[in-house]
């Protein structure tokens, strides 16, 4: 039995996704903010939004902080409250479940969420110590733990235990790079092959080029409503009926084991008791695959195996579009890009779409009930929304 | 000069890190052993904590080799990175020195070293590292 709704998504927005020279983070969000207003006539968006969370993860890129109300006056919703949190990668799944509290506290009727990174002015070795500050400073950066890194040291205890192999990891890289030439907005527009992405590169042994998400520029956003004005809005609102979210150690060392991200399996289990429904109900996912390891192992967080069978999944072909459960119709981190404060809000959008049926040729037909899992740094948090439709 | 222990820090275990000594804090209520060390034990939530002085030797549980680093460890790379379980089941992370990538294996022993030399860099710890033993 499927819960009622938490909130409802009645417009949402996407900037391109790349790398776009010239463009910051507010006037990437702008981009994003004036597609949710396009999508939605019924919305005055300077009367109705009421607030904005939107999330972000580095003051460094820009040399910019107090994101908050610089990116509310580039939305024009200037003199609207508005806050920037910061939770790694999952940043802006922080600012979803944010703004789901701020409705269900009665505070608000309709708020804006969202994220944002710009990333592609920098150079790789800037980006990489950027990153890195979301991982333990004392014992991992200390000793020049990146993090592609830390998800090898997860990718090597996963092959150790279970026997997952380089050739899965990169078939997940080539499943996701498909789905992102079909989708306009991605970062990456090419198909890619298991050899190719073998022969890559090494960034951190197992994990090589083709296993990494991209540095990319992007913003993300939805605008949430209370569910009993949606239908002042919109026809089609799509409705949160779970959302959970855990912390973990921020030290993978710290962590008993190196093949799962507990805190994921935690936000999981409270996100389906929430929404009332099971894995075998999803028809559609979008997954963290900030390495393609991260994919294999999110399978397995989310119940849609059991544990080590992650990269038996991806061989079957389970999740490819068109399989039984197709995960990262959008291209995911992997092609979409990764604009790490923009992700979780992304990953929001994409089920947006496929649940309202405008998700174009990567359509999955018929998509009822979908799911957002969205983890910041080596999985200190992670945070799990289902959504279905009207 | 006081009788009290060094507070229950992290900059605590860098400062015995520079004496070579790894060293851990240690609930006197509950038992748990605390690396890092932490100010209040996050399992009783006690301040009642000693410092306990751990065996430098534990069997490598994953590793990798990083080619792409920052800027301050580029000219090192490739380097090895692994995680040790010492013998009483805590863990910590370090790099592993004095063995080529190739010859790394899950499982293999690795004991605790100590370069003392401090850096400018802030926050001017001295380290440890892994090597075979």
């Amino acid at each position: 039995m499927v819960n009622k709704p938490l909130v409802s998504i009645v417009s949402a927005g996407l900037s391109k996704f790349g790398r776009l020279d010239g463009m910051y983070c507010r006037e990437l969000f702008a981009d994003a903010a004036k597609e949710a207003y396009d999508r939605c006539p019924n919305l005055n968006p300077k009367k109705d939004i009421e607030a904005l969370f939107v999330g972000q993860m580095g003051e460094s890129y820009e040399h910019q902080g107090h994101t908050g109300p610089t990116l509310a006056d580039w939305a024009g919703l200037l003199p609207k409250p508005a806050v920037r949190l910061e939770s790694a990668c999952a940043s802006s799944g922080a600012a979803l479940r944010t703004g789901i509290f701020a409705i269900l506290s009665g505070m608000h009727k309709v708020v804006m969420v969202g994220g944002v990174e710009k990333m592609t002015h920098r150079t790789t070795s800037e980006v990489t110590e950027f990153l890195a500050m979301a991982s333990d400073l004392p014992f991992e950066q200390w000793n020049g733990i990146t993090f592609p890194g830390l998800y090898a040291l997860m990718a090597t205890a996963h092959m150790h235990e279970y026997g997952t192999t380089e050739e899965q990891m990169a078939k997940v890289a080539v499943k996701n790079h498909h789905n992102g030439t079909l989708n306009p907005k991605a970062h990456m527009q090419k198909e890619i092959t298991v050899e190719k992405a073998l022969a890559s590169k090494v960034i951190a042994w197992p994990l090589k080029l083709y296993d990494c998400s991209l540095i990319t520029d992007g913003a993300s956003c939805l605008i949430l409503s209370h569910p009993d004005v949606a239908k002042k809005f919109t026809d089609a609102p799509v409705h949160v009926i779970g959302s959970g979210q855990a912390s973990d150690a921020i030290g993978l060392y710290e962590r008993k084991d190196l093949t799962t991200l507990k805190a994921a399996r935690l936000a999981a289990q409270e996100a389906y008791k929430m929404a009332g429904v099971e894995p075998k109900d999803l028809d559609i996912a979008e997954v963290h695959d900030c390495f393609t390891i991260a994919e294999i192992m999110a399978y397995e967080d989310l119940g849609f195996c059991g544990s080590g069978k992650g990269g038996n999944m991806i061989d079957e072909g389970i999740t490819e579009l068109g399989g039984k459960l197709p995960v990262n119709p959008s291209g995911g981190l992997k092609a979409k890009g990764h604009p790490v404060g923009a992700t979780g809000t992304a990953q929001a959008y994409e089920i947006y779409l496929q649940l309202t049926g405008q998700a174009e040729e990567r359509q999955v037909k018929g998509a009822d009930i979908g799911l957002s899992h969205n983890v910041g740094g080596s999985g200190a948090t992670a945070s799990v929304h289902i959504y279905r439709r009207d | 000069m006081s009788d009290d222990p060094l507070p229950f820090t992290i900059s605590s275990f860098y400062r015995f890190v520079s004496e070579k000594r790894l060293m851990a804090a240690k609930c006197n209520e509950c038992g748990t052993v605390l690396l890092p060390p932490k100010p209040m034990c996050t399992e009783c939530l006690s301040t009642n904590l000693k410092w306990i002085e751990l065996e430098g030797a534990g069997k490598l549980l994953s590793y990798t080799v990083i080619h792409i680093a920052p800027e301050q460890f580029q000219s090192l790379a490739p380097y090895s990175v692994g995680i040790i379980e010492l013998k009483n089941g805590l863990r910590l992370p370090g790099m592993i020195s004095c063995v080529k990538p190739e010859e790394i294996r899950v499982g293999m022993n690795l004991k605790v070293d100590y370069d003392t030399s401090t850096s400018s860099q802030w926050p001017a710890w001295p380290r440890y590292f892994f090597r075979p033993s």
